[in-house]
């Protein structure tokens, strides 16, 4: 690994860092204070890596829930994840040996940070987006550990401090939507998602938004990959 | 607490269906990527990301007190910075700080 790179990917981590440490120290005081010690949240947060999914797990776990259950339960909080890897797939194309771990840890955050397509000059694309997503991974299972030796004995209040992933993405947001001229899809995300939210309610929005947004964007395709508005 | 056993079958259940989430596309379109998939990877970026902020914000009380106001504040706050300066990691503190002083000390 060239330090330039390594130096470049982890400035392009750090607006995870703080959301990813503070969530997985609550991930490790929720999986501690529900028995399951500080092996069971390091092995969790490094097999599973995928923050809600692991607060959810934790339930499954306590309930003694069926495998099938579990599996169900994870296909639906995690259906997201296949819109990411569906608009990865030419990018990670070429990717080589660093392609099945810039797969595995291809989390909301992440994905975020790298689904812009843009990477550094002078580093290569698939090296730097390698380093990022270790990164990050790195973040989320410190502090899953922290969190399940420190338990709740931090110094300060830090009460609201997870808005910073909330934070990230309406940042990306605005970052996608002042490099381009075309807001149909971001627009298709934004208002079809709160829809199905209001139609919906919280626990049940997720996956018919992805329907949703899925098919206006596909009635969409005549009109938005006629221009280069596409390259939104 | 579940038998232990019980427990690490369910970790690497939970595991490897996210694994396979994350691998389906790349496994079912491992060879030529049709064209409709190929504008979908390019339309929903922007809208993935505006799904996400929903997301994040789905458990805000708008009916209650005080009706959302620190994370509009926030929101407003962190989309007002980006869009001037460019600069995410600085619209992230300012956006999180401000959350952070309005809901500890605030409302």
């Amino acid at each position: 690994m060239r330090g330039q790179e390594v130096k470049k990917a982890f400035r392009s981590s750090i607006p995870v860092m703080a959301g990813y440490i503070i969530l997985g120290m609550g991930f490790g005081i929720l999986a501690r204070n529900a028995g399951y010690g500080l092996l069971w949240a390091f092995a969790m947060s490094l097999l599973i890596y995928a923050g809600s999914m692991q607060y959810v797990g934790i339930g499954l776990l306590t309930g003694g829930a069926s495998v099938l259950n579990a599996a169900l339960t994870t296909v639906t909080v995690n259906a997201r994840h296949l819109f990411y890897s569906i608009s990865m797939i030419e990018r990670y194309r070429d990717a080589g040996r660093f392609k099945p771990y810039l797969i595995f840890a291809l989390t909301d955050e992440t994905y975020s940070l790298l689904c812009d397509g843009k990477t550094p000059e002078g580093t290569d694309p698939h090296r730097f987006r390698f380093l990022v997503s270790l990164f990050n991974h790195s973040y989320w299972v410190t502090g899953s550990v922290l969190g399940s030796l420190l338990g709740s004995v931090l110094p300060f209040s830090t009460e609201g401090i997870a808005f910073s992933m909330t934070a990230l993405f309406i940042a990306s947001f605005v970052e996608q939507w002042l490099s381009t001229k075309q807001h149909l899809p971001a627009l298709t995300g934004l208002g079809g998602t709160l829809i199905c939210l209001i139609v919906f309610g919280p626990e049940k929005f997720l996956i018919p938004a992805m329907l949703l947004i899925t098919l206006v964007l596909t009635a969409l395709q005549g009109k938005l990959s006629a221009g280069k508005g596409a390259d939104a | 607490m579940t038998g232990t056993v019980h427990s690490a079958v369910l970790v690497a259940v939970m595991s490897a269906v996210t694994i396979l989430l994350r691998s389906l596309p790349f496994l079912v379109f491992k060879g030529r990527t049709p064209k409709y998939i190929l504008y979908l990877g390019q339309v929903l970026p922007p809208a993935i990301i505006g799904m996400l902020v929903i997301y994040c914000l789905k458990d805000v009380r708008m009916t209650a007190a005080p009706f959302g106001a620190p994370e509009i504040i926030a929101s407003v706050l962190v989309a007002a910075v980006q869009a001037w300066k460019r600069n995410s990691l600085l619209s992230i503190l300012a956006g999180t700080a401000a959350y952070m002083l309005l809901i500890q000390l605030v409302f």
